[in-house]
């Protein structure tokens, strides 16, 4: 502790200022209510906690549940290296979900109440049960590189033979909530806008998933090899763009079909606020990363660091659109949130990263080159 | 005897359909059963834009019965349960009760519809809300976490939430459904001057709504409550046409419905994706644990 030299570089300043702010806001908000710091209304009551922190942050933590299953499912070691930073993405992720939860919902010391109030006619109370488990999963998963760096060994062994059963369970688990943060807005085909009301949803959400997942990872080893001074497994994250590759042109292929049969194309061409959200959600978060990770035969890093940027970039704002964009005409609603909501929004997400740099440094979360000395 | 009293009910309810007004069956369709406890009979309101004066009295009495500050309100809100809102019209109609005093506008009160099958029930995910089998939907706030879904979920933008409370509830109107529990109207009911609340069993009041139809060619040959989200136990009937007073066009059928087609299929999916992941790790585990010279299977 005493050797390490400060670091509090300018970078990481920002970070915790940012956290700071969200704290201090959070603070106020327990003391004068949901209303005291953001915009939301009677008419729009969800907004940018709901579409940014949950439905964005589960959606961006899904690389944990599919790096799992090709390692443990389909047992393409090969993978190996790039399990634990997915794993650690994930679980950081669905904490981050919790304490945006944590703000977001009016009552937060209740949020057990699902496990002992039933209704399994809500959507709600199934994410709720499924959220709560695969947070439970990617513990556990996470639990094993915390074991190792503690050296209990035995223990490691022995809970990696649990290893299987706990991904297929992760990867139910996942596969549900991911598409049920879908269904959730099947109830309001009233108020969702024909652009992004469809029976498809549930499978657009799930897809668009999987296409982020690996975005993710890709991602996360380009910034973290910078910020650590680490080496890149490219052929790796090769192999992963084109797997994002594969999975954007799924999606694109559905999100089209979709939007040609139910009718609704001429309304992405149409100049409303929604049609060009929509056209930006569709050509710079899937078509313009495609083009990027097809041409060049995926092989400049940077390039598909950018493309994979966008693709995270796509899914947060095709969340955006669903739960904001595409509900404020039907909800007869105005809604922009206030700098009090960007900033929880924002120090949540500082929190992930300083979070990530963290374990980065001190788990044994990267393939061993440089053992760790404490 | 009670099926007897609901055979007469919907045997006047197919006469009033005979003579010319769209009132359909009550029964919601199957999906709806299949996806959450649909109460068709049960207490029901029914409000008559073309009676109602604008005296604002039900508003009032509701405040006063729940000890909210008085005063008119523009919108619902904790502490207005309901309110009466008026429409200007854009063409002038004699009003049934003050002639061409009235003719410029509507009034009518408005709140919690009560639907036979609630998308704010469904959508709650620990059962905060509930439609009773007495008819009102209610809420236990004991168990409310402040997810704030059955206000997405509402087609008809009625929960309020205490935005300003650092212990925030749901609030909406309950049809007083302790007063119909100790055999009283609801506060609203009693209040009004002019009849133009009446309360009652939903089927009763259906074929009530339809014989004022019938009786008189004033009143615009539709039941607003009768068929909008499967049914609501508050009926509107008018003599200017809903659309012209902002009556939200809202799906006919049940909203719950749309989200039960997926829920219904997920333990399904379970157990295929569990069976399917399971079976392709033990190939995979065998595939690798082989030599990697034969693999020419």
């Amino acid at each position: 502790m005493r050797a390490r030299p400060p670091r509090l570089s300018p970078g990481r300043l920002v970070l915790w200022s940012l956290c700071l702010g969200a704290l201090a806001v959070s603070a106020y908000r327990f003391a004068f209510g949901i209303g005291s710091v953001t915009r939301l209304s009677d008419r729009f009551p969800w907004g940018l906690w709901v579409a940014f922190d949950v439905l964005g942050g589960v959606a961006l933590a899904a690389g944990g549940f599919t790096m799992a299953a090709v390692v443990y499912v389909l047992h393409n070691e090969r993978y190996h290296p790039l399990v634990r930073p997915a794993v650690v993405t994930g679980f950081l992720g669905y904490v981050l979900v919790v304490a945006a939860l944590l703000v977001d919902l009016g009552r937060p010391y209740r949020i057990w109440h699902p496990v002992i109030m039933w209704n399994p006619h809500s959507v709600m109370f199934e994410v709720a049960w499924c959220v709560l488990l695969y947070t439970l999963v990617l513990a556990l998963e996470f639990g094993q590189m915390v074991l190792e760096r503690l050296g209990r060994l035995t223990m490691l062994r022995l809970t990696r033979l649990a290893m299987p059963p706990l991904v297929v369970a992760g990867v139910i688990l996942s596969t549900l909530h991911q598409s049920s943060l879908g269904t959730l807005f099947l109830i309001v085909p009233g108020k969702l806008h024909p652009l992004w009301y469809t029976p498809m949803l549930p499978v657009l959400f799930f897809v668009s998933a999987l296409a982020v997942g690996p975005a993710m990872v890709l991602l996360e080893s380009f910034l973290s090899s910078r910020a650590l001074k680490r080496e890149l497994e490219l052929p790796l994250l090769m192999d992963l763009a084109r797997i994002s590759f594969v999975i954007l042109s799924i999606y694109l292929g559905l999100k089209v079909t979709d939007l040609i049969a139910r009718g609704a194309w001429p309304q992405a061409l149409a100049p409303s606020v929604e049609g060009r959200l929509f056209a930006a959600e569709l050509l710079l978060g899937v078509v313009l990363p495609m083009i990027l990770l097809a041409t060049d035969g995926g092989r400049a890093v940077t390039k598909n660091a950018i493309a994979a940027t966008l693709v995270v970039l796509g899914v947060v704002l095709n969340r955006l659109n669903v739960a904001i964009t595409g509900m404020l005409a039907g909800s007869h609603a105005t809604y922009v949130p206030a700098w009090t909501e960007v900033l929880v929004s924002l120090g949540i997400t500082a929190a992930g990263v300083l979070a990530y740099l963290w374990i980065a440094e001190h788990l044994p979360v990267f393939p061993q080159k440089r053992h760790a000395t404490p | 005897m009670g099926s007897r009293l609901t055979r007469r009910q919907f045997l006047q309810l197919a006469a009033a359909a005979g003579a010319g007004v769209t009132v359909l069956s009550a029964a919601p369709p199957l999906a709806a059963r299949a996806a959450q406890t649909t109460v068709t009979a049960g207490t029901a309101i029914l409000i008559d834009i073309a009676r109602c004066i604008g005296c604002r009295s039900c508003e009032a009495a509701c405040k006063a019965y729940h000890n909210f500050p008085q005063g008119e309100a523009q919108d619902l809100s904790p502490t207005a349960w309901t309110y009466v809102r008026t429409t200007p019209l854009q063409r002038p109609r004699p009003h049934l009760n003050l002639g061409d005093e009235g003719a410029r506008r509507r009034t009518f009160k408005v709140q919690c519809m009560h639907c036979l099958t609630p998308a704010c029930a469904s959508a709650c995910p620990v059962a905060a809300l509930h439609k009773t089998h007495q008819g009102p939907v209610v809420y236990d706030a004991s168990r409310c976490i402040g997810c704030r879904y059955c206000m997405v979920a509402c087609p008809f933008q009625v929960p309020r939430f205490e935005w300003r409370s650092p212990l925030p509830r749901i609030t909406k109107c309950n049809m007083c459904a302790e007063r119909q529990q100790r055999g009283e109207l609801p506060a609203c009911v009693e209040a009004c001057p002019v009849q133009a609340l009446q309360f009652g069993p939903r089927p009763a009041l259906l074929a009530e709504a339809a014989r004022r139809i019938a009786a008189d060619p004033r009143y615009v040959p539709a039941i607003f409550g009768a068929e909008e989200v499967g049914g609501t136990s508050v009926l509107y009937v008018s003599d200017v046409p809903f659309e012209e007073l902002g009556f939200p066009i809202v799906v006919r059928e049940p909203l719950p419905a749309y989200t039960w087609r997926v829920l219904g299929k997920l333990p399904g999916i379970v157990l295929t994706l569990g069976a399917l992941l399971t079976a392709v790790e033990a190939l995979a585990r065998r595939r690798n644990s082989q030599p990697p010279s034969g693999g020419g299977t």
